[in-house]
Order: structure tokens, then C-alpha cells, then sequence
């Protein structure tokens, strides 16, 4: 299981926009440029660190307060200013390393902080701007909520530094009262638990597993792939349905979230019955 | 005057109380079996109905979906099963509502967020969960509660951020991350977990109501949360929902650049005084 780095984003963005600086207005950890992908202008959005931000607990790649209120303002920028045009893809580069956890991020709200990010990312899907999240990093809990899952079509780096997860192992080990390693030994056998991407892939919610070499330091070759990938991601999107349901109807997930499928079909069998008379 | 503690409560009593008299039937219930697979081989007893009761009915005359989490199952965690029984029928509400039969839905949250015995696909859950209630509440509104005593964390508190309307009770907690895995991650010194009058003045049901980010703020008494839900259904949508007004939230975290000490009731002044109105979609 690999340790945040937090270099991989900065990376990727640079390669993919040409650009490093923040938006004015924004911290320096949200970082946003229109480039052109595919033969069109997209937008992308990253989280970095940013080591001498305004709250400590929000400096190491997490998503904190400023953070969901930039990515939400710079998407719904996008929404607004294609409201009558062609919808640009919106690519969320992720490498976060979770939300932030902080007493000063509680006592302003930061669960709201982080809906308004979900809600941004999500009314830019279903506006049929097509939303794709290209995991090059850490991909964990409340921050990869907020930054990328609420995306049209999830694509990662097929890489070892690349990690989705609810929580990290350190975290999860402590709340579930248990040791990392019997975390470990248990996500080799229980596919949801795991940490390594090639098993989150045979949950069926990927779109696709990218192989790059040298992800930190990709070469002109490697990020004109990725490019290509995510043109036609975008592509797949547009033709797509605009709500989720690709991560439960995809074969993999047929087979990986079959209680699920079984659930929506039984709920949806007792749905029309009538209520009253009883 | 007469109460009855809507806290004390299960799952499906609460869900119960907020119908109709005997307007109501439960969807998937217990009977059906349907628990999470992904348990029983962690040494984790699964529960029948996955700790999510689904129950369809009439509250005020009017057609509504009522989810129950159980927060006395694994903390009211969302689960491969509990999660898509939440999705599913806020799905199956909202495509009643596109045909013209309107149908809201009232969410109890007593949760801490994704389950991290089922990690990934709890995560997904919860991914899946806000999209559909952001669905949803374009039609019809959709109400939380949180009533206690486990709270709203995690994935659980976006979606009582993202409803339509929130009902709070006093002893309620509402955060992204709990007061444990605040102190667990980041050090005792930025938050003390066992310091309960500090907790509930962060985290708790009257302070988030006096920061205006509920709606409703109640005693546990089943009659009154039961009138919050009602009253708010009857006033329909909201002009703007509150996790659209990004730049009105933004302008008060701003304002708060210049709060030296972090004390709860100095930041519900200040949070208070930057309101600039409500913004237009």
C-alpha cells in the first residue's frame, strides 16, 4: 500500500493543460485551466498540497473547506458559461488524500462545503457536460466524494501509487479496532476491502484501467495516450445515460454487486403495490 | 403535555410514525432476507433487513418514501444493500414523479457514513445515494432528520446537506468526520473527543440550526418531529437548495478569515452577519 505522495497531481495537470498557477481568487491548492482535449476546450480541476495554507489540517492533498468551495465554483462557472453552448468535458485530476479533518473545518460546516462539491460536479453531469475523473493518485474518502466519484466515468492509472478507498488502512485499522496487517489479510479475500486498484477494477465501477509508464514523471508519449483515452471517454459519456447507473450495470458489476442488482429489482417489483386498504 | 420520545425509538417505529394512521407498508422488509453478503465472513452477523427500513405510505395525504437507517446496526452504515435500497427507491420516487405522480421522500439519518467492513462499495453507496436524492429533489422535496443518538458522519452528512429541508433534534450531531476520527487523525490537541459540552457545541443539533443550516429544530418528541416533516413537505422546494449557493457560502467561510479564536458561539455571530441573502439559481 503506498504512502501519499501528493507530487502525482501537479503532474498530471501540468502535462495536461500546460499550465501550474491557481485561478485568481482561488488557494493554491485548487488548481483549474481550459485546455483543449479532443479537438475541443475542456476543463480540468485538481486538488494539490499547498504547505502554507490557511487551515493546517487542509495543506497535504486533502479536501478542505476552500477546496470544496473552489472546485464547486470553478464547475458551476463551466455550467453557467455553457449554459446555451456546447458542454465542455469537465476532468477532475484526482490525487487527494482524503477530506480534511479539522475541529475549524467541523464548526464551519465543512460537510456542506463538500455537498456543494458533489452538487456542482453532479448538476454538471446530468447538464450533459460529460464528467470524467482520471485518478493518477490517492483517491480516498470524503475527498474523492467531493473531487471525482460523482463523475460520468472513472478512469485510474493502473499503477501501485494509485489507491481508491473509503478510508486509509492507518485510519480504518484504528476505527474497526484492528492491526493493518488483519486489514490487509482480510481486502486480499474480500474484494471491496481492497487497496490495490486491480481489484477495485473487478468491482465494475472503472471505466477503465490505464497503463502509463513512469506516472510520476509520464513522458510526451504517455500523457498524449492518456489524452486520447480521456477524448474517448468523453465521447462514451456523451452517448451514455447521464445518471450512474453504468456502475451497476456494467458486466463487471453485474457480477460484483449482484445483492445490489437483486435489491433494486425486488424494490422496484413492491414499489406499485397499493398502500391503503390495510 | 404528553411526549413520546421519538429517540427512544427503532428503526422502523420511526419510520412508522411519520405516516399517516395505518397509511404505510414496508418495502423489503425483514422477511425478504435480503442482508449484506460481504459480512458474515468477517465474523459480522448480518442483519435481514441490512439496518435500512424502506417504507412507502401517505404523510399528510400525499404519497411519500421513508428510509430508516438503524443506527444500532454497525452504526448505521451504508452498505452494498442498505445503500441501494436507499438509491433504488429514491430512483423509483423520482420516476413517479416524472409520470405525474408525486412522491417525496424523508430520509432518517442516524449513520457514520460508509460501512468499512463492505469499504469500497459503501463508498460507492454513498456516491450513488447523493446523486439520486439530487434527482429526486428537482421534482419533489426530500426531507432529512437526524434525531440521535448516533448522529449524521460521513457520506450521511452530505446528504442532510443536500436535502431539500433538515430537521434537527437538540441532542443531534451533524459533521463530515466524527469527533474519534478527528482525534484519532489529527492529534487530541485539535480536537478532544471526550470534551461532550465542546462536541455538542460544534456538532450539535442547535448550534448547526443557528448557523442556518437546518431548517427545523426540535425536542425528541415523535409528535413535533412528525409536524417538522409535515409542515416542511406541504411548503414544497425550496427556491434554491442550500448546497447550491456556492458563493453565498463561500462569501461567510471568507468573513471568517478574520475570527482569531474559534470558539463556537463568537463564529455563529460572525457566520451569521456575513449572510448576504440567499442567492438565485
Amino acid at each position: 500500500m503506498s504512502e501519499y505522495a501528493g507530487t502525482r497531481g501537479p503532474v498530471w495537470f501540468r502535462a495536461l493543460t500546460g499550465h501550474a498557477a491557481p485561478l485568481r481568487g482561488d488557494p493554491a491548492s485548487v488548481l483549474t485551466a481550459d485546455a483543449p482535449l479532443g479537438g475541443e476546450k475542456a476543463r480540468f480541476l485538481c486538488v494539490v498540497r499547498d504547505p502554507q495554507g490557511r487551515y493546517p489540517c487542509a495543506r497535504d492533498g486533502q479536501v478542505g473547506l476552500e477546496e470544496a468551495y473552489a472546485l464547486a465554483a470553478r464547475v458551476r462557472e463551466a455550467v453557467a458559461e455553457d449554459r446555451d453552448g456546447i458542454k465542455r468535458p469537465i476532468v477532475a485530476i484526482v490525487d487527494v488524500k482524503s477530506q480534511a479533518y479539522g475541529r475549524r473545518e467541523e464548526m464551519a460546516a465543512i460537510h456542506l462545503a463538500a455537498a456543494c462539491a458533489v452538487d456542482a460536479y453532479d448538476e454538471a453531469r446530468v447538464s450533459a457536460h460529460p464528467v470524467i475523473a482520471l485518478v493518477v493518485g490517492h483517491a480516498l474518502s470524503g475527498g474523492f466524494v467531493s473531487h471525482g466519484l460523482l463523475a460520468n466515468r472513472v478512469l485510474a492509472l493502473d499503477d501501485a501509487g494509485v489507491m481508491i478507498h473509503a478510508m486509509h488502512p492507518q485510519a480504518a485499522a484504528r476505527i474497526m479496532h484492528t492491526s493493518v496487517e488483519s486489514l490487509e489479510r482480510a481486502s486480499r479475500s474480500i474484494a471491496p476491502l481492497s487497496y490495490d486498484i486491480g481489484e477495485y477494477a473487478k468491482l465494475g465501477l472503472l471505466h477503465r484501467l490505464l497503463q502509463v509508464e513512469e506516472p510520476e514523471n509520464p513522458s510526451a508519449a504517455a500523457v498524449q495516450g492518456v489524452k486520447e483515452e480521456l477524448a474517448a471517454a468523453v465521447r462514451e459519456a456523451r452517448q451514455g445515460p447521464l445518471d450512474l447507473s453504468d456502475r451497476w450495470l456494467s458486466p463487471q458489476a453485474r457480477q460484483s454487486r449482484s445483492a445490489a442488482l437483486m435489491v433494486r429489482a425486488a424494490l422496484a417489483a413492491q414499489w406499485a403495490e397499493p398502500e391503503s386498504g390495510r | 403535555m404528553d411526549r413520546r420520545s421519538f429517540v427512544q425509538l427503532d428503526a422502523r417505529a420511526r419510520a412508522m410514525a411519520l405516516f399517516d394512521e395505518g397509511c404505510c407498508r414496508e418495502l423489503l422488509g425483514p422477511s425478504c432476507g435480503m442482508g449484506s453478503p460481504w459480512l458474515a465472513r468477517q465474523g459480522i452477523t448480518p442483519q435481514a433487513d441490512d439496518g435500512c427500513v424502506v417504507m412507502k405510505g401517505r404523510i399528510a395525504a400525499q404519497t411519500a418514501v421513508v428510509m430508516a437507517l438503524d443506527g444500532s446496526f454497525l452504526g448505521g452504515s451504508v452498505g452494498e444493500v442498505s445503500g441501494m435500497k436507499m438509491t433504488a427507491a429514491l430512483d423509483l420516487a423520482c420516476a413517479d414523479n416524472q409520470r405525474g405522480i408525486p412522491t417525496s421522500a424523508v430520509l432518517l439519518l442516524e449513520s457514520g457514513g460508509a460501512r468499512l467492513s463492505e469499504a469500497n462499495l459503501g463508498m460507492e453507496a454513498v456516491a450513488e445515494i447523493l446523486a439520486s436524492m439530487l434527482a429526486l429533489r428537482r421534482h419533489a422535496p426530500v426531507i432529512s432528520v437526524v434525531a440521535g443518538p448516533t448522529g449524521c458522519f460521513g457520506g450521511m452528512s452530505l446528504a442532510a446537506a443536500l436535502s431539500s429541508y433538515l430537521v434537527l433534534t437538540r441532542q443531534a450531531r451533524l459533521g463530515l468526520s466524527g469527533p474519534r476520527v478527528i482525534e484519532q487523525e489529527s492529534g487530541v490537541e485539535e480536537l478532544d473527543a471526550s470534551d461532550r459540552s465542546l462536541i455538542q457545541a460544534i456538532f450539535g443539533g442547535e448550534q448547526r440550526h443557528a448557523m442556518g443550516l437546518a431548517d427545523a429544530l426540535v425536542e425528541d418528541d415523535t409528535e413535533q418531529v412528525a409536524g417538522a416533516v409535515r409542515r416542511l413537505l406541504a411548503s414544497g422546494l425550496p427556491r434554491v437548495h442550500r448546497s447550491s449557493q456556492v458563493t453565498a457560502y463561500r462569501g461567510r467561510l471568507a468573513a471568517l478569515d478574520g475570527l482569531r479564536l474559534w470558539e463556537p458561539a463568537a463564529l455563529r455571530v460572525l457566520w451569521n452577519e456575513a449572510a448576504g441573502g440567499e442567492e438565485s439559481a
